[in-house]
């Protein structure tokens, strides 16, 4: 039996010695232990960063937009650069969850939940920032197409008003998929948790799941659907985001390249976020078996690909710029490599184009060390290609007598601060009451979920295809 | 879990060791008939739709339906409020300006097909319902665990007491429990 086994599988996907029963120890014991003493000091540093978040929107509602940098004219400055990176670095989640899935990469199992929880909570940051960028909070439901006394109605042709729908819908879709590979982990909890109350509220949420095939049948075809209606979406928002550059007319924005160009960017990040936070979680949750090193080479491939998609996207910039012919255009890309930006540009340049190369070598790509320092780099360059587009292009457009040279403000930069509190507040729930990993998907992939896996006294080689 | 007489019986609750032993199992429950029977398991198991007799799920027709209410629900709403509601003279293009609708039409399409592949799932499997006879069996927690049972439900014509504990015996049981319904 577990001759044909060795045939069947090159590389367990799951290391150490695990059957089904241990996966489920392994991954619903961590929320039934007593909570560590480092969770309540993160949770309480985390809290008070979210605190200093609700803190600056109030101050920013109460004072007005003048307490941000933004100046006439550079009108887009941090609270666009933000709100596009922690988009961006959701749109791991949904790729390993979806297109992986389609792709049938069993190796997502071992980060889906993890990196689907991170979407979600990046995209609720993200979406922050628009929101409060309106000035006029209190009449922000005017982007909904509600009815309201003065008969107005939104544009539709605006890539801003797109926007809203494409995060909405984003933010909505990746929620729901989240929770349909919860529910029947959430039936694993409920099986197991001693406490009453936990088992109750634990119960109530797996909405009653019994595992019987004839809802696995459902529930199978409703994952993949989602899937695949998730992979067109994730594409199509991070092209709607760049829309709002590139529907302008700023040299600088007013590219084609832009939505593949955002796509693969956001990508690039997400997986390195995907990668920071993998990386501590399964040292301190001793989950080394199910997020195996493997899983760390496989990403930081994609990392590799994406961010030489992301270099290629730079220097197809450049050549566009030169081969048109436009004055504004050309003006606007050797400003941004040697104008009073360099220093952003260079920064962008050295951490998303030179930094992942490291990655050509196995020995790099399967370091803890080299894939955690790396995978921060990354996110600092993909917040400085943000930084770079907006405001580069912006304060040097057309006409010498307006051009402008941008600073953030303490309030900016505090705002962006606090933003990582939120974020962390609801990661760390997560990796305190919900299981995180996909006990039921991981344990799919396993050799001994296969049903001929246990077929005897057959050929060996009949596996093998 | 109890057996006392006033209790209606549900139907019998089997175990089996693999994957492998509760496919072969589904299929020889069906083979013999049985209609009102469920395989167990901790994850899909690939191949047992075809081993129980399953026909295919028609959640794909609700998500197509749903998509399209989505997508002619988009069409017709941003259509209506730039011709009729709210025109607006946007760089001197025409008030049903498509191209510009695509995004949100796209968007729309995909946000109801979603809501309707979630609802349309928990509805197909009647959920949710926290209630379940087989719950009142201790042995079912192993279902979300490491456990692999076959249920046949007592409703089922086929279904006697003997008969059916016979033959999920002879198809390799290692153990075979009555579950009650306690309301």
């Amino acid at each position: 039996m577990s001759q044909n086994a060795e045939v069947a599988v090159k590389k367990p996907l799951v290391k150490g010695n695990h059957d089904f029963g241990s996966i489920t120890k392994l991954v619903s014991d961590i929320p039934q232990q007593q909570t560590p003493t480092w969770w309540y000091i993160a949770f309480g540093v985390a809290n008070l960063l979210m605190g200093l978040l609700l803190a600056m929107i109030i101050y920013l509602i109460y004072e007005g937009m003048g307490v941000w940098g933004l100046q006439q004219p550079v009108s887009w400055g941090w609270a666009i650069i933000n709100f596009v990176w922690w988009v961006g670095i959701g749109h791991a989640g949904t790729l390993i969850s979806a297109i992986l899935f389609l792709f049938r990469q069993g190796w997502r199992t071992a980060i889906n939940r993890f990196a689907e929880a991170m979407t979600i909570f990046a995209v609720m940051c993200a979406g922050i920032f628009p929101a409060i960028h309106v000035g006029r909070i209190w009449v922000i439901y005017y982007i909904f197409p509600l009815p309201n006394s003065m008969a107005l109605w939104p544009n539709f042709s605006s890539p801003l008003l797109w926007d809203v729908f494409a995060v909405g819908t984003y933010f909505t879709v990746s929620t729901l998929f989240w929770y349909v590979g919860l529910v029947p982990d959430l039936a694993t909890m409920r099986d197991k948790v001693k406490g009453k109350v936990s088992k109750l509220l634990y119960g109530a949420f797996a909405l009653g799941w019994r595992g019987g095939n004839r809802q696995w049948q459902h529930y199978e075809k409703a994952y993949m659907l989602l899937a695949g209606l998730a992979t067109p979406l994730v594409l199509s928002v991070h092209s709607v985001v760049s829309f709002d550059f590139a529907v302008s007319i700023i040299p600088g924005w007013h590219t084609t390249i832009f939505p593949p160009y955002f796509v693969a960017g956001a990508i690039f990040s997400g997986f390195a976020m995907v990668m920071t936070l993998m990386l501590i979680c399964r040292k301190i949750y001793k989950l080394e078996d199910i997020m195996t090193i493997d899983v760390v080479e496989k990403m930081n491939i994609i990392i590799l690909v994406t961010g030489w998609m992301v270099g290629f996207a730079y220097i197809m910039e450049f050549f566009i710029a030169w081969y048109s012919g436009v004055e504004y255009e050309k003006f606007a890309f050797v400003n941004r490599a040697f104008g009073p930006y360099a220093w952003a540009y260079w920064i962008m340049m050295s951490c998303n184009v030179i930094a992942p190369n490291f990655f050509w070598f196995k020995k790099m790509r399967r370091s803890v060390y080299v894939s955690f320092v790396l995978s921060i780099v990354v996110n600092i360059g993909m917040w400085f290609e943000r930084f770079v587009i907006a405001v580069t292009s912006l304060a040097q457009d057309f006409l010498p007598s307006s051009w402008g040279y941008y600073s953030p403000t303490w309030v900016d930069v505090l705002t962006y601060v606090g933003t990582f509190g939120l974020f962390f507040t609801f990661f760390l729930l997560f990796l305190r009451f919900l299981p995180m990993v996909a006990i039921s998907e991981v344990k799919g992939v396993m050799p001994q979920a296969d049903p001929h896996y246990y077929d005897n006294g057959q050929t060996n080689d009949q596996e093998t295809k | 879990m109890s057996s006392d007489d006033n209790k209606q019986l549900y139907g019998l609750l089997a175990e089996f060791k693999n994957p492998g032993e509760l496919m072969e199992a589904a299929r020889a429950v069906a083979k013999a008939g049985y209609h009102k029977f469920d395989a167990h398991s901790p994850f899909p198991i690939h191949g047992m739709d075809e081993a129980m007799g399953l026909k295919k799920s028609k959640l794909g027709w609700i998500v197509l339906g749903h998509g399209i209410l989505g997508m002619l629900g988009g069409i017709a709403l941003q259509l209506w409020v730039h011709t009729s509601a709210y025109p607006m003279n946007i760089s001197g293009k025409p008030e049903a300006n498509m191209p510009a609708f695509v995004p949100v039409t796209f968007e729309l399409t995909i946000l109801l097909a979603a809501f309707g592949t979630f609802f349309g799932m928990f509805a197909l499997n009647k959920l949710p319902r926290l209630n379940h006879p087989l719950f009142n069996s201790k042995t079912f927690e192993k279902a979300s665990d490491d456990g692999f049972f076959i249920s046949i439900e007592a409703e089922d014509d086929l279904f006697s007491d003997e008969k059916t504990e016979k033959l999920l015996k002879d198809i390799g049981a290692s153990h075979v429990e009555k579950v009650y319904d306690t309301d």
